[in-house]
């Protein structure tokens, strides 16, 4: 468990056993995205859009939430890194609280997950945020409403990475 | 009821819709996501944008009911709306929430007001129309029928 204590905070409560519950689980063979976004429209829409691409999907509603199910906070029970198997994050980048800057950047300094390719996306389109993004070492930065194309795509950054 | 001319009140119905702005090609592009693993899934989407929209709405009121206005938090409201209208190809309410989003910018309190009242409206004629249409789906499915879809 990575401890930056200045960054990462516990939360109280830990997570949900519902929410673990949701978490997919399986064969492996399939690419598992984890998507975060606030609203809850656009997170039915993303998750709807990478089922029908089919990848094994779990949605979050926030940044802190796809922390802990990447085990890099400690709920209740603890995780270890990664393991529900993440190949792939996709994170909205307006977010109250931790935006999805804040989670690439918390995945990128992260020695045991920092190699799961992170998307961002975002409804507007501010150049100087995709490269600050990109910087930071998003694979990739969509602009909303994300296509059925843009999301079929994704599965690149994972084969990227395989040796 | 006759089957086809339920389908033939749907392609009208979402001719207009189209034809008028009140959705865009996004609305498409969820129908298009619909299949037979989840034949609800617009009008589940749909009851989301309801919901959602219904407490932005209250936040709204509420945050502009305040003195003086945190201007900040109106805009993040209005953001959240626009964001939600758009996946949801809900046109004409993205578009007053452009409006708004100036309005914030410029701490135009008024503009705000008038912007919030143009959204609620916008609102409602929209969730009159989609609920006629998804209510015409139900109908033609009952019927046997298939949703007949815009090229």
């Amino acid at each position: 468990m990575v401890n930056k204590s200045t960054r990462i905070q516990k939360l109280k409560g830990g997570l949900p056993t519902e929410a673990l519950a949701k978490v997919e689980s399986g064969d492996g063979s399939r690419i598992h995205v984890l998507a975060v976004d606030d609203n809850s429209v656009d997170r039915k829409f993303i998750e709807k859009l990478l089922k029908i691409s089919c990848y094994k999907v779990t949605t979050v509603d926030s940044a802190s939430r796809a922390l802990e199910i990447l085990g890099l906070i400690e709920g209740t029970p603890p995780l270890a890194p990664n393991a529900f198997k993440i190949n792939l994050i996709i994170t909205d980048y307006c977010m109250p609280g931790m935006t999805g800057y804040d989670l690439l950047k918390t995945v990128k300094e992260c020695s045991s997950l920092k190699e799961i390719p992170v998307v961002i996306m975002s409804s507007e389109n501010v150049p100087n945020r995709i490269k600050t993004c990109l910087a930071e070492g998003a694979e990739e930065f969509l602009l909303k409403p994300v296509q059925i194309a843009d999301v079929k795509r994704l599965e690149g950054h994972v084969r990227d990475r395989k040796p | 009821m006759d089957v086809a001319k339920l389908q033939r009140q749907h392609v009208d119905l979402t001719h207009a819709l189209f034809k008028e702005g009140f959705l865009d090609d996004q609305f498409t592009q969820l129908q298009q996501l619909q299949d037979s693993t989840n034949p609800d899934f617009v009008a589940e989407v749909v009851a989301l944008f309801f919901e959602d929209t219904d407490r932005l709405l209250s936040e709204l009121t509420r945050a502009l009911e305040q003195d003086p206005v945190d201007y900040k938090k109106v805009d993040a409201y209005v953001h959240q709306f626009k964001g939600s209208s758009s996946s949801i190809g809900a046109h004409r309410v993205k578009v007053v929430c452009i409006t708004f989003r100036t309005c914030c910018d410029e701490g135009n309190r008024q503009g705000c007001w008038q912007a919030l009242q143009q959204v609620k409206h916008e609102f409602i004629l929209i969730k009159s129309r989609l609920e006629v249409l998804l209510q015409l789906e139900q109908q033609i499915l009952a019927a046997g029928g298939e949703i007949p879809f815009m090229e």
